[in-house]
């Protein structure tokens, strides 16, 4: 099969993620996904807008009483250092550097993990300190459900990454698998575009009220 | 077409020309990074400072966010290459649309 | 093909069925499915009718009324009409760009499998404690209040199925993007694949807000969020938003490719090339764009504000423009054609003033002031079902005797097809004119009976005897398709004698490769360029050579039945200790078959050129 023709790094197309008609498929079906996803996500944010500080009784916590600077800072050097991290590894990957390409991609999931790390103790704080929880409010639903299902998508981008990782670490790149890595680091950026509007639209416009 | 080649014309002579080229993207890149978190930054010290009304700053860092995401997708997912004209349109269908809902339950949802 | 299948046994064409990624067989799946669900939304149609026959019926209780009407909405709108019409995008486009296959075969065969079975948990709500029953559109002040487990079957089950529309759509994009054959230019395709194209783009954008109105409807109902209750700061207008910011462009989801099947059965029996072919493409554009920003001509009476209703009210009577557009590009293709009123032809003629008058009482409608007579009443459902009955199922009927031959290579019978029309129309215009004046005399909509001597008796009756008709119509139609299946007259490539695009130029029903060679696409109508130049066939753009397939796959069906049984799970977590882990196991079914999937190679598999060769009978010259 030509799909799992070995290559040097002369013979490496210069677009590997389309260079068969099967990757050409995927990679055009991927972007289309990612602009229903933009719509998605457009729906949800919209919903958090709409229901912004929408509590039962005054002795619910809003926004402004618990979001903290710091902690969402830390989140999102996290993550934007996370998306450098995977151009990095397409940039190997474009090269035919496939050890180099691992690593880079190795660390991005690294920090994709701390990320989720910080967003459960965060979930966790406010459940406990501010009793902010998912039936406590319309408030508490849209929030959770806007960023939790962000945090689904770091989630389920860290298992799609270290999947491809584990399954061709002994294979090496191939045009069969190139589409598929380049096609896992385009959703890790997408992840990243989402949340360089939850930072903006949840946290700071949250902070000033 | 399942039988193509993807071989590009001469690639000894594209080799030299196209890790050039990749060297120089990654360059941009990174600069591109550079001024992503200097643009978050920004947006955290204009919240932090607490001295500027919500007036100002949420058309603001909602800008900052705009110019973050196109250098995102331009930059880091490629979007500025060749061969990114369908992704173009239907994501900015996309977000046109998203854009739209955002302002109709900003607006009118009876409040 | 056929030859071959015929030999298998029962239980391995039932295989060869669920792991198929051939579109074509694809195709046959929703057209049976699709057809099912079609029949059972009908016979739910006939409950309400007869319900409605007389004043102060008791033929349904008040309860299961609700619960019939809802069903024949939700059954006729997603499970009928949508994968109907995907079952002739399935058969037909690929053909018509002169593609082997669509771009992702696989998914093609999930979102077959997401759509039945999220269609099939929908329909155990009449078995496990009652069917939904807030109406199609669910509004969440009303959903939330229902008893039972109707509400739950809706959300999961259209969550399912909607799940497997988005993947089907997002697959036409790609097939029409990027497989289409030499010569084959945008403006150079049939409009029936322009019009899947819009389509698709309009589903891509318009299915992720449902996707989230319903899992703030499952969160609501299930998970104990509070998205739609006021007492908790939550908003029940959001649901309304959500719903028809997807469901306006729904109904365009559905009569875009409808208007497709009709452009292509005016052009095909009139003889005569499409008038103003840049104008419909155009149109049909303009309509899915517009179709995105009318939604909350749905909610006039909402109480969004004068500017919000006027604003929605000026877009959507802008959409009378395009579409007027269409109405006479297909009178002037008539004009002066050498017109043969075969039986899709007579749907196709049918269709223009039936959906002619149902575009009238829309600009009615939009009119936001006037609307708030009309609102909620009999004049609206009159309206909805002119342009879905008298569009979209005009078109799938037309489609199902027109493409017929295309897909399994025999002609239904021309004059019992002709009788199923003549039936149906009678009885469609009897069923729905009269609901019009209905609605204007305050006959409201949803309601289960009415009283006596308030002028509504005679309106009902007639209406209930219309319906009577198109019931039976369609079963002359089931007795027609049997009678054809058993009868099994082959017929060759081009069996209307008339065929344009480039579906006609290889055999009935195709070889499973579709094309040996890729065909050469010279222009507009590219069969019939051939044709009127002299030659049999078409010109093949490239040598004789080894075809790449892919292979068939169980896992689309094991990926749905996950879902299937966690949607079980979800739906009775709180009442029963098994429910957590059947949430759990299902969500882990389809996960582990998503890992498979992706773990395992597939490379597909070449049918080599010497085969070919030998099989000169079948596939033809391109």
């Amino acid at each position: 099969m030509q799909a799992e023709e070995k290559f040097t790094y002369e013979t490496w197309p210069a677009s590997p993620e389309k260079a068969t008609l099967e990757a050409k498929n995927k990679f055009l079906g991927f972007w289309l996904f990612l602009g229903g996803e933009t719509v998605l996500f457009a729906s949800l944010f919209a919903t958090y807008l709409a229901l912004k500080d929408k509590v039962p009784n005054a002795e619910q916590a809003l926004a402004k009483d618990l979001f903290e600077l710091p902690l969402v800072f830390v989140m999102t050097m996290l993550l934007l250092t996370s998306s450098l991290t995977s151009v990095y590894a397409m940039y190997h990957m474009k090269n035919y550097d496939f050890k180099k390409m691992q690593l880079w991609l190795g660390i991005t999931v690294l920090l994709g993990l701390s990320f989720l790390g910080f967003e459960i103790y965060e979930f966790n704080h406010y459940v406990h300190e501010f009793h902010h929880t998912f039936s406590s409010s319309a408030f508490g639903s849209a929030f959770y459900t806007l960023v939790g299902f962000h945090g689904a998508h770091v989630a389920l981008g860290l298992l799609w990454i270290t999947t491809l990782m584990v399954r061709n670490a002994k294979r090496g790149l191939s045009l069969y698998n190139a589409p598929k890595f380049y096609l896992a680091s385009l959703y890790w950026h997408f992840i990243d575009v989402v949340w360089v509007f939850i930072f903006t639209v949840v946290y700071l416009m949250g902070m000033v009220g | 077409m399942a039988n193509q080649q993807p071989t590009s014309g001469n690639p000894r002579v594209d080799i030299e020309y196209r890790r050039k080229k990749s060297a120089e993207e990654m360059r941009y890149q990174v600069i591109t990074f550079a001024l992503m978190i200097f643009l978050t930054l920004v947006s955290f010290v204009a919240v932090g400072y607490g001295e500027f009304s919500g007036w100002f700053i949420v058309p603001f860092i909602l800008l900052l966010a705009v110019v973050q995401v196109i250098f995102q997708l331009y930059y880091f997912m490629h979007m500025s290459h060749k061969g990114h004209e369908a992704p173009q349109i239907f994501l900015y269908s996309g977000a046109f649309i998203g854009a739209a809902t955002v302002l109709a339950f900003m607006t009118v949802i009876w409040w | 093909m056929s030859t071959y299948a015929q030999k298998k046994g029962f239980g391995a064409t039932i295989w060869d069925y669920m792991t198929t990624v051939d579109h074509k067989k694809i195709a046959i799946l929703y057209l049976i499915a699709g057809g099912i669900f079609f029949i059972l939304g009908g016979l739910e149609a006939m409950f309400i009718r007869i319900q409605l026959a007389v004043p102060d019926n008791n033929f349904v209780s008040a309860g299961l009324y609700n619960e019939i009407l809802t069903m024949h909405g939700t059954t006729m709108i997603f499970l009928a009409a949508m994968p109907l019409l995907f079952a002739f995008m399935n058969a037909i486009m690929p053909l018509q760009i002169g593609a082997r296959d669509v771009a992702f075969p696989f998914l093609n065969s999930l979102g077959f499998w997401l759509f039945f079975f999220g269609g099939l948990f929908l329909n155990l709500s009449w078995f496990l404690g009652g069917a939904p029953d807030a109406g199609w559109t669910s509004y969440a002040s009303l959903s939330l209040d229902s008893a039972g487990h109707g509400i739950d079957f809706y959300a999961l089950g259209l969550q399912i199925s909607g799940a497997g529309t988005l993947i089907g759509g997002i697959n036409f994009l790609v097939t029409i993007i990027n497989m289409r054959a030499p010569g084959m230019t945008y403006m150079r395709m049939p409009l029936f694949t322009w019009s899947t194209f819009v389509a698709s783009a309009l589903i891509l954008f318009a299915f992720p807000p449902l996707t989230i109105g319903l899992f703030f409807m499952i969160f609501d109902r299930m998970f104990g969020s509070n998205f739609f209750d006021p007492a908790m700061g939550g908003n029940t207008v959001l649901w309304e938003h959500l719903f028809w910011i997807f469901g306006h462009p729904e109904v365009y989801i559905l009569i875009l490719p409808a208007f497709g099947i009709f452009s292509e059965i005016f052009a095909t029996f009139s003889r005569k090339r499409l008038f103003g072919y840049s104008s419909m493409v155009f149109a049909t554009v303009l309509i899915g764009f517009l179709g995105f920003m009318v939604w909350a001509h749905h909610m006039f009476t909402t109480g969004m504000g004068p500017i919000a209703n006027a604003i929605f009210a000026v877009a959507t009577m802008a959409i009378a423009v395009p579409t007027g557009i269409k109405i006479f590009n297909w009178l002037f293709t008539m004009w002066g054609g050498s017109i043969k009123f075969t039986t899709p032809m007579l749907w196709a003629v049918a269709f223009i003033p039936s959906f002619v008058a149902g575009g009238v009482t829309g600009v009615m409608l939009a009119t936001a002031a006037a609307d708030y007579q009309y609102h909620d009443s009999y004049f609206v459902v009159a309206h909805f079902h002119y342009v879905i009955v008298g569009g979209v199922v005009f078109a799938l009927l037309a489609g199902t005797h027109f493409y017929w031959p295309k897909m399994f290579g025999t002609m239904l019978n021309e004059f019992l097809g002709k009788i199923t029309f003549w039936l149906f129309l009678i009885g469609f215009h009897l069923t729905f004119f009269i609901q019009h004046f209905l609605g204007l005399m305050g006959m409201p909509r949803r309601i289960f009976t009415f009283l006596p001597d308030q002028g509504l008796e005679t309106g009902n009756l007639i209406s209930t005897v219309g319906a009577v008709l198109m019931a039976v119509a369609v079963i002359v139609l089931l007795i027609n398709i049997v009678i054809t299946s058993v009868k099994n007259e082959r017929v060759g490539n081009d069996p209307w004698e008339d065929g344009r695009t480039l579906e006609w130029s290889i055999p009935s029903p195709p070889p499973f490769y579709n094309f040996k060679q890729l065909p050469l696409v010279r222009g507009l109508d590219a069969y019939w360029l051939e044709k009127v130049e002299g030659k049999k066939g078409m010109t093949p753009a490239e040598p004789l050579g080894d075809i790449h397939m892919p292979n068939n796959s169980i896992l689309p069906v094991v990926m749905s039945l996950g879902l299937f049984i966690a949607a079980f799970g979800a739906m009775y977590r709180t009442e029963h200790a098994w429910g957590l882990p059947v949430l759990i196991g299902g969500m882990l079914i389809t996960l582990l078959a998503m890992f498979a999937r992706s773990v395992k190679d597939d490379h597909g598999f070449h049918i080599h050129k010497e085969d070919l060769e030998n099989d000169d009978d079948k596939g033809g010259k391109a």
